[in-house]
């Protein structure tokens, strides 16, 4: 297989349908597996898709290949969007996809390094994403390799001290390689980020750290393109994609509802789902 | 109230209604002055001390990191803030493009050398023992350890000798927080010179290694024509009646305690368990097999560190009696080293004393 970096999709039709497999894959993998976050990987499914095949450059036949760019999730629990991003970009067959969380598979419940091609470094433990986004991007600096370092965080991941140790490295640093999302849907586990631990002014915070700070709606493709070309051209600076997400997206009964962080669909709700995906 | 309790009470008004920490608890070292004389100590060595002197292993770290930098355009390096403490400011000076100051964060020190050893390079990320294995533990459990990334932490201010700075400042615990983790290498080199060893040995070697370095200058112990092997200990000699199974600045005490002691007609060997982990169960076997018993002797507490390791591994191979000499579950203390290295038994007499108490049984 040759490398993807010809094939890059700029039609906003075409990666909203690749989303919506995503989407469809997610919820039949974690209904297949009995758990797992389904409420986050919903939510982020939008910008990953577009960072995977819109921007990024990869080869599934040679993971290692060291053009590639690269992708940390940070916010590990949404493992499920990436197993379906990785599966979509020719890793691994989808059939793989009916063994997450599984004893002995690849497809670990948060995402691991060691066992799955695709997957730069293991994470689950929140908050250590974009340090290693920023080590990344240090060392292509070194190589005058020109690829660059996608990431996507979690809003209650930013209650973590070491994002914001991250973020002043990265500013310091002027790593104008990394581009960081953040996945903004509102809701962690014990409720809405808002009344758990407020991280708002997230813009002004952001924008403080040394950050060139875009805005976007999390689900409408066109803009998430236009945030991620803008931030290809800022020199000097990493960039952070606040993208306004709804927990859930895609599936009407999922979407705002906390309890759906960590539960993964019924049957029942898995076949509802898949309906008013297809529909939609 | 003890005489000792109404003492400290009387010394201050401030202090009146707060538990007072005693440093003569009786978890402290309860060995007995013997009647030895230093020079008495410094001539009944078993090996010649190849030098009269003394090199913190830190300086030795900076120096190879220097000399490898050279070398190695893929050899790159972190520090937290501590690049003067830890001599990784040889490696800034020559190489500032290679060199990452993040600052006062560990967490993020850890995650930034993992991300770099991803594109290829060599990181070594340094700071203080404590910092670097507590601060960042789980960063190392999940991005270096789990991740099994070439991540190579080389720390620091191990220990008591640390001195002045106190409890704070010197990890007593780090070899046992590195130890649980899988996929780890630890390693506590001796002296300067196996030190140098260790971290060119280590820039060959693919995976996460933890390197456990003092402050305090150390006297040179291993000898001339020493080869660093990860894993492999090194044996001075074997005694019949004990043996000494030491790491770091307790390999020279060791080996003063077992001159003593074999002259007195107790045969003591000593072994420089620099690997920790991997253990080198072979040599251990093999020595525990043709002696008494076994003395453990780190500047570390006594749970974890390389004692636990030598009592893990012998409790299910070769059961035979093992006294561990370390710091006995306790913080350590502001003080000189050498009296803090007193303070906690860290040292020959009570070596000595521990062997000859555990023959008499």
């Amino acid at each position: 297989m040759n490398p993807v970096q010809n094939n890059k999709i700029r039609d906003i039709r075409t990666l909203e349908n690749i989303a919506r497999d995503v989407r469809i894959n997610i919820l039949k993998m974690l209904t297949a597996s009995g758990s797992g976050h389904t409420g986050g990987s919903l939510s982020a499914a939008d910008i990953a898709a577009a960072i995977y095949f819109s921007k990024m450059n990869f080869n599934p036949a040679n993971p290692s290949w060291k053009e590639r760019d690269r992708f940390i999730l940070s916010k590990g629990h949404a493992a499920p969007l990436l197993y379906a991003i990785l599966a979509q970009a020719g890793y691994f067959s989808h059939d793989m996809l009916n063994t997450l969380r599984k004893i002995n598979s690849p497809l670990q419940g948060h995402p691991c390094n060691e066992s799955l091609p695709g997957v730069e470094i293991s994470t689950g433990s929140l908050g250590q994403g974009l340090s290693i986004a920023n080590g990344i991007a240090l060392g292509l600096k070194l190589d005058k390799n020109p690829a660059r370092v996608y990431c996507i965080l979690g809003d209650g991941e930013t209650q973590e001290g070491q994002v914001w140790e991250a973020a002043m490295t990265a500013a310091h640093y002027n790593l104008d390689n990394v581009c960081a999302f953040i996945d903004n849907n509102g809701l962690q586990i014990d409720g809405p980020v808002e009344e758990v631990m407020r991280i708002a002014p997230i813009h002004d915070k952001w924008a403080a750290f040394g950050w060139h700070v875009l805005e976007v709606n999390g689900h409408k493709m066109e803009e998430i393109l236009n945030a991620l070309d803008k931030a290809e051209s800022i020199k000097n600076k990493p960039t952070m994609i606040i993208a306004h997400t709804v927990k859930g997206k895609g599936v009407s009964f999922f979407e705002g509802r906390v309890e759906y962080h960590g539960i993964a669909p019924t049957q029942e709700e898995l076949d509802k789902a898949l309906k008013e995906l297809a529909n939609g | 109230m003890g005489k000792k309790e109404q003492d400290a009470r009387g010394k201050g008004q401030g202090l009146e209604n707060k538990k007072l920490r005693r440093w003569e608890d009786e978890k402290l070292s309860t060995s007995q002055p013997l009647n030895i004389s230093s020079s008495q100590i410094q001539d009944s060595s078993l090996v010649t001390r190849h030098s009269s002197l003394e090199k913190a292993t830190r300086d030795a770290y900076g120096e190879t990191l220097l000399e490898l930098g050279k070398e190695r355009s893929d050899i790159v390096v972190l520090d937290a803030d501590l690049s003067g403490s830890t001599k990784t400011n040889k490696f800034a000076k020559a190489f500032p493009e290679r060199f990452f100051n993040i600052g006062v964060s560990e967490q993020d020190m850890i995650g930034t050398a993992a991300g770099l050893s991803l594109t290829g390079k060599v990181p070594f990320a340094s700071t203080f023992a404590v910092f670097e294995t507590g601060r960042a533990w789980d960063q190392i459990r999940l991005a270096v350890c789990y991740s099994n990334t070439n991540v190579k932490l080389v720390a620091s201010h191990g220990g008591i000798t640390v001195g002045e700075d106190g409890a704070s400042h010197q990890a007593l615990e780090d070899i046992a927080l590195m130890r649980a983790l899988p996929n780890m290498t630890v390693i506590v080199p001796a002296d300067a010179a196996e030190t140098s060893l260790v971290i060119k040995a280590i820039a060959d070697y693919k995976g996460p290694v933890y390197v456990r370095l003092g402050r305090a200058a150390v006297p040179y112990v291993m000898p001339d024509d020493y080869k660093f092997k990860i894993g492999k200990a090194h044996i001075f000699r074997t005694g019949k009646d004990a043996n000494i199974i030491a790491a770091g600045i307790m390999v020279d005490t060791a080996i003063t305690a077992a001159g003593i002691l074999t002259e007195q007609g107790i045969d003591t060997g000593v072994i420089n368990m620099s690997t920790i982990k991997p253990l080198d169960e072979k040599s251990l076997l093999s020595v525990a097999k043709n002696s008494k018993i076994i003395v453990t002797a780190e500047e570390h507490s006594v749970i974890g560190g390389l004692g636990s390791a030598v009592c893990e591994f012998l409790a299910e191979n070769h059961p035979i009696p093992v006294k561990r000499i370390g710091v006995n579950d306790l913080f350590g203390c502001s003080g000189n080293p050498k009296e803090l290295l007193k303070l906690y038994g860290l040292t020959a007499e009570n070596i000595i004393e521990t062997i000859k108490k555990a023959l008499k049984k």
